[in-house]
């Protein structure tokens, strides 16, 4: 199949109504998405009542992307991330009393309190990392693809990445050599409108990510990112390549960063309130509660929600009863 | 004279290098209309334009890179790295090209550019986030390492740097930021290679650079209480490395403490307690010790990061066992 073929919408989007999901799936997107919503404003509420220090970057507004993709993989598939990523983390399985302690830099985090926010890992549920330097979860994944191509695994890597990354070496680097190897690997990048305080087409003359593919020789899609039976239809059909070993593809999700670049940015010197409020009005979560309103009846989603706040509640007493972890612990896994 | 704080300091030592030298621009990222993301840049884009005060992509090897490239050709570029750690992702620009451009070059091209970066712990911003490299640059010939410890300082020395035809490396705390001292109206520029004593004592030396200079001097008030008197030289550069300085206060106090942040195992108070024991060893009454950070990365947890990062107290602790005293005086 020639690029322009493999480019072609349809190549990436089966008709399948709802992703031809199970009603059992169906309430897994939602409980995911709902869950990541509800992570993110506790934990913010958490961060501004004092609870929590060090940075805070929310992935409100994105949750569809992180569960479409995650959606498309296996359970042993593996995730690399970003400084923005509770979502993935939640997507990939991850279990959020764990996260929940490592935000509050407890013995029981997943990183015993060494990682905190921005470095929540859980080598089990195949999260393999956020990595905070720009680009890094690129590289990171494409190294994954590496070790299952070499090791003749089945499994496939995907690589969460801002639209910020896209001006990093490394993105240029891991495309290509992904592409040229034919690895597993599936590059996400979320293009959610904002790098910091920069508008992607500030810092990159064509604003959009997708086209750059074809530079690579590989598929590039865009995904309306707000619609998560898009994204997992699309990263379903790129994730299938991957394993038949045809090697990478870019997929572009295009979303919007409903809060500041972190907690405390000083947001109205490059945005008015009037286009977050605009952009929030197409939220991931009620668009999908639309899309299943004949399959799913009200009562279904509103017992998850209610099911998925209580989870929330309990995983933040689980980080607030778990001790600090013993000062003993700095010295170990270092060399 | 004028209260200022650090990071103010470093606003008005860049607006005064922008405004006398139409060759000097900055590079950074969100250092434009945003002023950058401790503010150091605040204003400076408003008053200059934004062609010379220049928003980056997420680049650093870019910005480090063509920054030699603008250099060379006869500017005076600052870049600004937002984070210390962030150096990593542009190293070959500083350490193959700019440090090298003068010297392999017989003399024809010149790098000369200031690179501005912050590091170090106490936000919890975790591993990534929280490194003091400034140890790494030592050991590459055709660098200056520059890390200031006041408001005064950092004007003084960032007129100096701006002017050096060698790339520097000049280094701020982030915890420093927000710290005020008091800003003659007239700075002088300080030559590179000239510390200064922040105390007087006679009992032990502490040398220090940055905000390990005022631990020291938290320390030594501690310690004047426990009857030891500490002299505290701050410095200021570390390439060069004012060893006179130090060896003129060891003749009185004929101990050394070498206060850091960066981790202690192959940390720059090597590199100065070596010269001092080469040059300096008659003077010497006890081992030369250093206050360091422990060999890990910065863990995120507080309780995890006191126990390895160098903060007052262990510079007490290092300047007591220096004198032998048990430490149960403390
Ligand atoms: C190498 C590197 N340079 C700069 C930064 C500082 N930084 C952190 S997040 C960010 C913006 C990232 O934008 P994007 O990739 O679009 O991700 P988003 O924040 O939108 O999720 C910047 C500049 C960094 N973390 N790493
Ligand atoms: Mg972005």
């Amino acid at each position: 199949m020639g690029l322009r073929e493999m480019n072609r919408e349809s190549a990436f989007r089966t008709s399948d109504e709802l992703g031809g999901l199970t009603d059992r799936r169906l309430r897994e997107v939602f409980r995911l998405m709902y869950t990541i919503r509800r992570f993110e404003v506790t934990t913010e509420r958490a961060h501004l009542d004092g609870d929590l220090y060090g940075p805070f970057h929310s992935s409100m507004g994105q949750e569809a992307v992180s569960v479409g993709a995650c959606m498309a993989l296996r359970p042993d598939d593996v995730v690399t991330s970003t400084h923005r990523g509770h979502g993935h983390a939640i997507a990939k399985g991850a279990d959020l009393g764990r996260i929940c302690a490592e935000l509050w830099g407890r013995s029981t985090g997943y990183c015993q309190g060494k990682g905190g926010s921005m470095h929540i890992v859980s080598m089990e549920h195949g999260f393999v990392g956020q990595s905070p330097i720009i680009g890094g979860s690129g590289l990171l994944a494409t190294g994954a693809a590496l070790a299952f191509d070499l090791t003749k695994d089945s499994r496939a890597a995907v690589a969460f990445m801002g639209d910020g990354a896209v001006g990093q070496g490394v993105f240029h680097e891991s495309l290509n050599l992904a592409a040229i190897w034919r690895l597993p690997v599936v590059f996400i990048v979320e293009n959610n409108g904002f790098a910091h305080s920069f508008r992607a087409e500030q810092m990159q003359l064509n604003p959009d990510v997708a086209p750059r593919a074809e530079g690579y020789g590989i598929p590039g899609v865009v995904v309306d990112g707000i619609d998560v039976l898009d994204v997992y239809r699309v990263t379903r059909t790129a994730i299938e390549r991957a394993r038949r070993g045809d090697g990478p593809t870019l997929i572009e999700a295009k979303c919007y960063r409903w809060r500041g670049h972190n907690l405390g940015d000083a947001e109205h010197l490059y945005r008015p309130r009037e286009e977050v409020e605009k952009a929030r009005r197409d939220d991931p979560i009620e668009r999908f509660k639309q899309a299943v309103s004949d399959r799913m009846p009200d009562g279904t989603l509103a017992a998850i929600e209610s099911e998925v706040d209580g989870a929330i509640e309990a995983a933040v007493r689980f980080a607030n009863a778990s001790p600090p972890p013993d000062p003993g612990v700095a010295l170990e896994g270092s060399f | 004279m004028q209260e200022m704080t650090f990071v103010e300091a470093v606003r008005e030592a860049q607006a005064e290098a922008l405004a006398s030298d139409d060759r000097v621009f900055i590079m950074g990222q969100e250092i434009g209309e945003y002023g950058g993301v401790f503010r150091a840049t605040e204003g400076l884009a408003e008053r200059f334009g934004t062609h010379r005060v220049r928003d980056m992509p997420i680049a650093e090897q870019s910005m480090l890179g063509a920054g030699v490239g603008a250099a060379v050709m006869g500017m005076r570029p600052i870049v600004e790295v937002m984070f210390m750690d962030f150096i990593a992702c542009g190293m070959d620009a500083i350490v193959s090209h700019a440090a090298k451009m003068r010297y392999m070059s017989g003399d024809q091209m010149r790098a000369p550019m200031v690179i501005r970066t912050q590091g170090g712990s106490g936000t919890h911003h975790g591993s990534q986030h929280s490194q003091t490299l400034e140890s790494w640059f030592l050991h590459v010939p055709g660098l200056a390492v520059v890390v200031p410890s006041t408001p005064s300082d950092v004007i003084g020395l960032f007129r100096t740097s701006i002017e050096l035809d060698h790339p520097v490396l000049f280094v701020e705390h982030r915890a420093l930021y927000r710290t005020t001292g008091t800003v003659p109206d007239q700075v002088e520029a300080i030559p590179l290679g000239r510390g200064v004593q922040r105390r007087y004592g006679d009992d032990v030396t502490v040398a220090a650079v940055g905000k390990s200079v005022r631990q020291a001097l938290i320390a030594a008030r501690q310690l004047d209480a426990e009857g030891v008197s500490v002299e505290v030289i701050d410095l200021r550069t570390l390439v060069p490395m004012d060893v006179d300085l130090v060896l003129e206060s060891l003749s009185r106090t004929h101990r050394l403490v070498v206060a850091h942040e960066a981790v202690e195992r192959g940390g720059w108070a090597g590199e100065l307690i070596s010269r001092v024991v080469a040059e300096g060893f008659d003077e010497l009454d006890a081992p030369p010790l250093r206050a360091a950070s422990l060999a890990t990365p910065v863990p995120f947890a507080r309780e995890l990061e006191a126990e390895m990062i160098c903060d007052e107290r262990l510079i007490a602790r290092r300047v007591r066992e220096c004198l032998g005293m048990p430490e149960s005086w403390a």
